[in-house]
């Protein structure tokens, strides 16, 4: 980004139409950067398009000046990357949810990050069911009570950047609603990758899951939690950035960095060809429920489907420049009728 | 001294017709030996129609009746409608496949038994106590043996096929000897396997001998000496090629997609009778085809919803089950009014079913099987070659009104093949679409929703156009803006609206023919993969004396709009159908006609003689 002067202000990418969340919802601090991250960028509004499934987060579509759909419960990926693999030229988002993303539409969240097709997938997770009125959600933390779970949920929960590394993806990130310094930066680094940007965006739903992020997000707690990434850089948090972590055969651990000497702290490198160290990373929190990693997990370059789409079919076509219904029956063989 | 016991060869037997049923074990080769029977009839002049029959299970026990497979090919001097009521001619490889397919052979047929196979293991696995080939049971058919698996064995000394692949080629030997004693070409074999497996591989070569020693067998034993000849069919003057349903298909798809000058985008999951249909795109590349093999239905549906969205034709091909899961999709693309057309490749149901097996049981679904108010045109092939055209029309129709689409085939159509007479592919008919790029409303205002005055067709504009962002979803549409509305009245009007669309297209389809005699009282009525049989029925009652008329849709929503006038012309109304009388259902709910139901639901297609012996009933029930 060199422009100085952008062509657009964040009002070109609102819609006309009323946004109706619940007062105070994450949602609106996240909209709010999207729309003034894409009216940065030098992009005709034309050539995005936003694809979501069911949920909450999933209204998202409505309140952009772009192209988009509101589609069904967890198709949002399938749907996109038919979007994506008809006009590459297109930037498409989806926004998802966890239950939208991850329980009902989590066959089709991997199999998109596996192919690699060029998508930014936003999934706000608010660790509950939103629209439904606060039911347990794949990324509830066990032992949670709702109105489904009285007793206390039995489900063990997805951790979705450690999904997201199992299922081949090439770019991970997470951010949080409120830093909207840091989720732009998010929001410019999946731009900006090809192939699937799969970013984590812990959401506050402050109706059915208030404060879910608190140790993130609270003025007393988040410096001592968010452990930013910082490419080339030993991964050090706190106030007096006092604490590292280090990796090591157990996977990654937290350590007082005075224990152990600066040298001994892991400095992150989300390229690395092995997800290894970055599955690592994500293991550190499940949940939020301490210090928990922010940022890029892992960037590496990969081919994407749309890519290996379109260049397979120009070699077909040079290969076998005919492209006529006559010639295809001709080599099936025909026999002629006097 | 062999010179003494040879007579010289009579000439061939001349016949108008003759049903060869091959069958085996699943692993016996015998779809292959069928084709390529049909393959050298065709490129000798005969018309043809073939019916594939083979297990659910890819390697079902050997041996056994679950494993039998059989391909049946009826040739002929004529125009012919069916694959043949009952075979002629049985080529049996094994106890099981004599067994499996004796009740479908004629009365005095010719059976060719592979003798090597009848032995005692072979005969208990059949459930046989006896040799059927030597204990009389048989005496009401014309038997004649050979030793397939030893002179197969023999033939194919010093190619270098060695062990267990010895015994591969005896489907060749079959060939061969049926190939003599019916007069067939044989360069059409060999130019086939020469270009298979390459002229001088192991495989190749033994397959070369195998199928010469079966040729020669023939020529050579007295037994064959009496040899038949069907002679080239006086079919309309044209060029043809053999074509199955689902190629037809494929290359409809990919015709309809020139003609619209779009991309064609078909995104599916591999489900049998269907996969075939994704196979063929996927290796028509060249035309720009895109093909996407989805991780499952929802998402083969989804992906074409996708790039339906973004300007693309889009097509998904699947079957019954698959149907049912992309439901949810077909409504949203419904809501959206997007073009869109899945292809139900139907097999016997519910579930899983029969799954290679042949049934009508999904109309009621692809009417009715969503939630809401969801009408959808439906169309559905009579024919293998008649899937090119109808794979066109629903393009025409999905992409005219802005509406999903759905195609119904079946596992009858998708394997079987006949010769279809090839229309000029330079003067297809063309389809006039545009994707919208310009604003429809006051003020360069865009609305989504505003409808076409005569379709009711709502605009395409893709993303990427400049000027024409909007929002699409699932939510209910306001009419012109299309924003979200949960107005009741608004609510009430585009229900309304969708449905007059729909059933709109009504006055841009042709009107139906009715085929007979101006006297019957008998009306015929039947859809999709069953027209063979059904009119060759009526045309064996006719010719009996019993006038019947008949109608074959090929629209089944909306029904033709001349239909009910016809309906109410006839005493009575026989509807025959593979499932439990489902179109009988929409017609009598329609146009309250008493409509008689002959159902079939074995897994395979009505014989022409079921529906004559029906007609005949009928008329003489003077009730
Ligand atoms: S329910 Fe929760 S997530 Fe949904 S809009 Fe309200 S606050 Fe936001």
């Amino acid at each position: 980004m060199t422009t100085t002067e952008t062509r657009f202000t964040r009002s070109d990418f609102q819609s006309n139409q009323e946004v109706k969340w619940c007062p105070g919802c994450g949602d609106y601090t996240i909209l709010a950067s999207v729309q003034t991250f894409l009216a940065s960028l030098d992009v005709d509004r034309e050539k995005h398009v936003f694809i979501s499934g069911i949920g909450c987060s999933s209204r998202f579509p409505y309140y952009m000046n772009t192209y988009g759909m509101h589609s069904i419960h967890g198709r949002a990926p399938a749907i996109a990357t038919g979007v994506a693999l008809a006009n590459p030229e297109l930037t498409v988002w989806v926004i998802t949810g966890d239950g939208d993303g991850l329980s009902i539409g989590g066959n089709h969240i991997i199999h998109a990050l596996r192919r690699n097709v060029n998508l930014n997938v936003l999934l706000f997770n608010n660790q509950i069911y939103g629209l439904t009125k606060g039911q347990y959600s794949p990324t509830s933390e066990a032992g949670k009570k709702t109105k489904t779970s009285p007793l206390g949920s039995l489900d063990h929960p997805f951790n979705p950047v450690s999904l997201a590394l199992g299922a081949e993806a090439t770019f991970v990130a997470r951010t949080i609603d409120m830093d909207r310094t840091h989720s732009t930066q998010m929001l410019q680094a999946a731009y900006e990758h090809h192939g699937t940007s799969f970013v984590e965006i812990y959401q506050n739903c402050n109706v059915f899951n208030d404060k879910a992020f608190q140790i993130l997000t609270g003025r007393q707690e988040r410096d001592a939690n968010r452990i930013y990434l910082k490419e080339g850089e030993p991964i050090v948090f706190g106030k007096e950035d006092e604490m590292g972590v280090v990796v090591g055969v157990e996977g990654a651990q937290i350590v007082r960095v005075e224990d152990v000497g600066i040298e001994a702290i892991a400095v992150h490198d989300p390229a690395r060809p092995n997800p290894g160290v970055a599955f690592a990373l994500s293991r550190l929190a499940h949940g939020p429920s301490g210090p928990t990693p922010i940022g890029i997990f892992r960037r590496i370059q990969r081919s994407s489907y749309g890519d290996l789409l379109v260049s397979q079919i120009d070699d077909a076509k040079a290969r076998n420049s005919s492209a006529s219904i006559s010639d295809l029956v001709q080599q099936h063989g025909t026999w002629t009728v006097e | 001294m062999q010179e003494e016991t040879l007579s010289p060869p009579k000439p061939p037997e001349k016949l108008d017709r003759v049903v060869i049923r091959f069958a085996g074990d699943s692993g016996d080769g015998m779809q292959l030996a069928g084709t390529r029977f049909m393959e050298s009839s065709a490129a000798f002049g005969n018309d043809l129609a073939t019916f594939p029959d083979y297990p659910a299970e890819i390697r079902a026990p050997q041996g056994t009746l679950a494993g039998v497979s059989s391909f049946q090919v009826h040739i002929a001097d004529w125009d012919i409608l069916t694959h043949g009521d009952e075979a002629d001619v049985l080529v049996a490889m094994n106890p099981a496949a004599l067994k499996a397919n004796l009740r479908e052979v004629v009365a005095g047929g010719l059976i060719l038994a592979n003798e090597d196979a009848f032995d005692d293991r072979n005969l208990e696995k059949a459930g046989y106590e006896s040799n059927p080939l030597t204990d009389d049971s048989l005496s009401n058919y014309h038997v004649m043996t050979a030793p397939m698996e030893k002179l197969t064995k023999l033939a194919v000394a010093g190619t270098g096929v060695k062990g267990r692949s010895v015994l591969r080629s005896k489907n060749f030997f079959a060939l061969g000897l049926i190939s003599w004693m019916f007069n067939r070409p044989t360069e059409s074999v060999y130019g086939w396997i020469e270009e298979k497996f390459g002229a001088d591989t192991p495989v190749g070569q033994a397959n070369v001998e195998a199928f010469r020693a079966g040729f020669n067998f023939g020529n050579t034993t007295e037994e064959f000496h009496h040899t038949f000849e069907v002679a080239p069919a006086k079919l309309p003057a044209g060029t043809y090629t053999n074509i199955t349903g689902n190629q037809a298909l494929a290359w409809g798809l990919v015709a309809a997609a020139k003609s619209a000058g779009l991309t064609l985008f078909l995104g599916s999951y591999p489900i049998t009778p269907a996969t075939s249909i994704l196979e063929e795109v996927a290796r028509l590349k060249h035309f720009g085809a895109k093909t996407f093999q989805a991780e499952d239905e929802i998402a083969g549906v989804g992906v074409s919803l996708g790039a339906a969205f973004a300007g693309h034709l889009a097509v998904t091909t699947t079957s019954g089950p698959g149907v049912a899961l992309k439901s949810e999709t077909l409504s949203l693309a419904l809501m959206t009014e997007l073009p869109l057309i899945l292809v139900d490749v139907q097999r016997a149901g519910p579930s899983t079913g029969l799954p290679t097996k042949v049934e009508q049981s999904d109309l009621m679904m692809a009417l009715y099987g969503r939630h809401g108010e969801a009408p959808l045109p439906v169309l559905a092939a009579a024919s293998p070659s008649d899937a090119f055209e109808v794979a066109m029309e629903a393009a025409r129709i999905a992409l005219t009104y802005m509406t999903p689409v759905i195609l119904l085939s079946d596992g009858y159509l998708a394997n079987g093949a006949e010769p279809w007479r090839l229309p000029d592919f330079d003067d297809l008919p063309s389809i006039d679409i545009t994707h919208t790029t310009k604003p429809n409303g006051p003020d360069g205002v865009f609305y989504p929703y505003a409808r076409d005055e005569v379709t009711g067709a709502r605009p395409w504009a893709v993303p990427g156009t400049p000027g024409l962002e909007h929002r699409i979803g699932g939510l209910e549409k306001a009419a012109l803006t299309g924003n979200v509305s949960h107005d009741p009245d608004n609510h009430e009007m585009m229900t309304a609206a969708r449905a007059a669309k729909v059933a709109g297209i009504a006055n841009d389809i042709p009107e139906v023919e009715v085929f007979g005699p101006e006297e019957a009282k008998v009306l015929v009525v039947s859809w999709g993969s069953t027209f063979g049989g059904v009119r060759a029925g009526v045309k064996n009652a006719t010719t009996a004396g019993y006038p019947a008329a008949h109608v074959h849709l090929r629209y089944l929503n909306p029904l033709p709009r001349n239909l009910g006038d016809v309906l109410a012309r006839y005493d009575k109304v026989l509807i025959p159908e593979l499932n439990l009388g489902q179109l009988a259902m929409v017609l009598r709910a329609k146009f309250l006609v008493p409509a008689i139901t002959l159902s079939k639901v074995q897994g395979a297609p009505f014989m022409a003689n079921d529906v004559t012996d029906k007609i005949i009933e009928l008329l003489e029930d003077k009730s």
